[in-house]
């Protein structure tokens, strides 16, 4: 297949019209919704990484805007509080020329009682072709992947999953560290690991990569993550729990702080956010311990002063604005790829 | 073509967009991702070799401006766009390999587009083979190759397939049947 040129409109060969180097042809994206990253190999990881750098070049330039999904429409459904991801996730769309549509459950017929699915019917039957949902119950992108024809990117649930978040956080990683690799980092994911959902895509994403992981904070806030720990160490990641906040820091190459989730913090899991803040907010004295120059991340919206230091986050070692920066690359890269296999009349047959 | 006809033909090129352009003031060459790219570079080395001026050279993906993204099974594995300078004012001199139905030069002109307004946009190709769909035409052809709409035109080049050469292949269901271009 090497050598394959012709204009993009041959459709009568018997190859793909593309210009497309068999290599890259054998690692071609498959996957019709972003639900998690644990479906993602490392060939996919990958591939979304190189397609992100692609649209940061786009970001870059005059007028950061490409007709790659023009006509097709991008709906966004969120159940819960954001600002960062929504808007990153319309901005992306919109920088790809996608007819963006935004409804917040807040202000819908959900608060009339329409069921999640027959929510995504509607909006289908109104012409959307890509679902951003985010929902506060772990699972229900699943639920609605089944009912919806286009594709579901799964913009977090509940406590389960946040896999663009977990994508940027990759990328932000390799784009930033010297070498541009993660594996064999040591990387300490530091705070509310159990209310997170950012905690766990990242876990796999970053294990995957080959990373050094360590989830530290209180014992309250780290339930069940020991079990998962040995069966990942079992299974040859390099993972580790811990609340020894000195040991999760010492030469750490990336330390993300995560955010204090007082919304679904059950009473009993912390004695005040003044001791936690005391005990493991991530200090300019603790940050010390690190290694130097090591990445200081925050998947945001940040309380500062409980879990980072207002010094820490607009220091030298932050790459926060990063992260925000290349979501939008990265948000961009997913609704791109998922686009060629959701999308067209060609789609269904070209499996 | 053999090695030494692109070679040529590559050399010829660089005179007619020199002609054209009554020297090498303005000039700039950006090749199509992929093959136009270091199309794009030989061009450079042969005005470099005989008026003594390196003229800037770009590449460009136009993968995010293509019409068919719907007919293709998999998004295409974009290639990365770098141009050397603004282009505002500038006499651009598009290369690819292929001249074909001209819907890869009409997406390149709308990319193209979008990074400002050159004063020009010219197209030089190392093989027209007909059948436009769009009333498109290349200012500086390496050859022109007849060709039938069942035929695939194969373009090799060292930097990217280990050699040079161009091929028509016949698509058909039996073993694909290979034939040089004269």
């Amino acid at each position: 297949m090497t050598g394959v040129v012709d204009g993009p409109a041959e459709t009568v060969a018997v190859v793909p019209s593309v210009d497309v180097a068999p290599e890259s042809q054998s690692v071609g994206w498959r996957h019709r919704h972003l639900l998690d990253v644990d479906g993602l190999t490392a060939a996919d990881l990958d591939l979304v990484m190189r397609t992100a750098d692609a649209m940061r070049e786009v970001l870059a330039r005059p007028i950061a805007r490409v007709p790659a999904l023009r006509g097709r429409n991008v709906t966004l459904l969120f159940y819960e509080a954001s600002t960062r991801t929504r808007v990153s996730f319309e901005m992306a769309a919109k920088n790809l020329s996608a007819d963006v549509t935004n409804i917040a459950a807040a202000s819908s017929s959900v608060t009339k009682g329409e069921s999640l699915l027959d929510t995504v019917r509607t909006v289908e039957a109104l012409g959307a072709q890509m679902l951003v949902m985010r929902h506060a119950v772990s699972g229900a992108p699943y639920l609605a992947a089944e009912a919806f024809g286009g594709s579901v990117l799964n913009a977090g649930d509940g406590w389960h999953a946040h896999p663009t978040q977990a994508l940027l956080d990759l990328y932000t990683m390799r784009s930033r560290l010297p070498g541009g690799f993660v594996a064999g980092r040591k990387v300490v994911i530091l705070g509310d690991v159990l209310h997170s959902r950012v905690a766990r895509s990242n876990i796999w994403s970053l294990t995957a990569a080959g990373a050094d992981l360590w989830l530290c904070g209180p014992a309250t806030l780290l339930r069940g993550f020991d079990a998962w720990a040995a069966r990942g160490a079992a299974a040859g990641r390099r993972f580790q729990v811990t609340s020894d906040v000195g040991a999760a820091l010492r030469d750490a190459d990336v330390v993300m702080a995560l955010r204090i989730q007082r919304e679904r913090m059950a009473s009993g899991l912390l004695p005040s956010l003044r001791e936690y803040a005391a005990r493991y907010g991530l200090t300019r004295e603790r940050l010390a311990l690190a290694a130097p120059g090591a990445l200081v991340m925050h998947p945001g919206p940040m309380n500062e002063g409980v879990e980072i230091a207002a010094d820490v986050a607009a220091g030298a070692q932050s790459v926060i604005t990063d992260q925000v920066t290349n979501g939008v690359a990265i948000r961009m890269a997913l609704l791109y790829l998922l686009a060629g296999v959701s999308g067209g009349p060609g789609s269904e047959d070209a499996a | 073509m053999t090695a030494d006809e692109i070679r040529r033909a590559t050399v010829r090129l660089s005179h007619e967009i020199v002609e054209k352009q009554a020297g090498t003031e303005g000039l700039m060459l950006i090749g199509i991702q992929r093959r136009g790219v270091p199309l794009a570079h030989r061009i450079a080395d042969a005005i470099a070799d005989n008026e003594g001026v390196a003229v800037p050279v770009g590449a460009l993906d136009i993968t995010f401006y293509r019409d068919d993204l719907s007919l293709v099974a998999q998004q295409p594995v974009v290639k990365g766009t770098e141009l050397p300078s603004g282009i505002d004012g500038r006499t651009i001199v598009l290369v690819d390999d292929v001249l074909y139905t001209g819907r890869t030069i009409r997406a390149a002109m709308d990319a193209l587009v979008d990074f400002g307004r050159p004063q020009a946009i010219r197209l030089a190709v190392l093989v027209d083979r007909g059948h436009r769909e769009l009333p498109i035409r290349a200012d500086h052809v390496g050859k022109n190759v007849p060709t039938s709409r069942e035929e695939l035109v194969r373009v090799h080049l060292e930097e990217t397939d280990g050699e040079d050469g161009v091929e028509i292949e016949r698509v058909v269901d039996d073993p694909v049947a290979v034939e040089p271009v004269a």
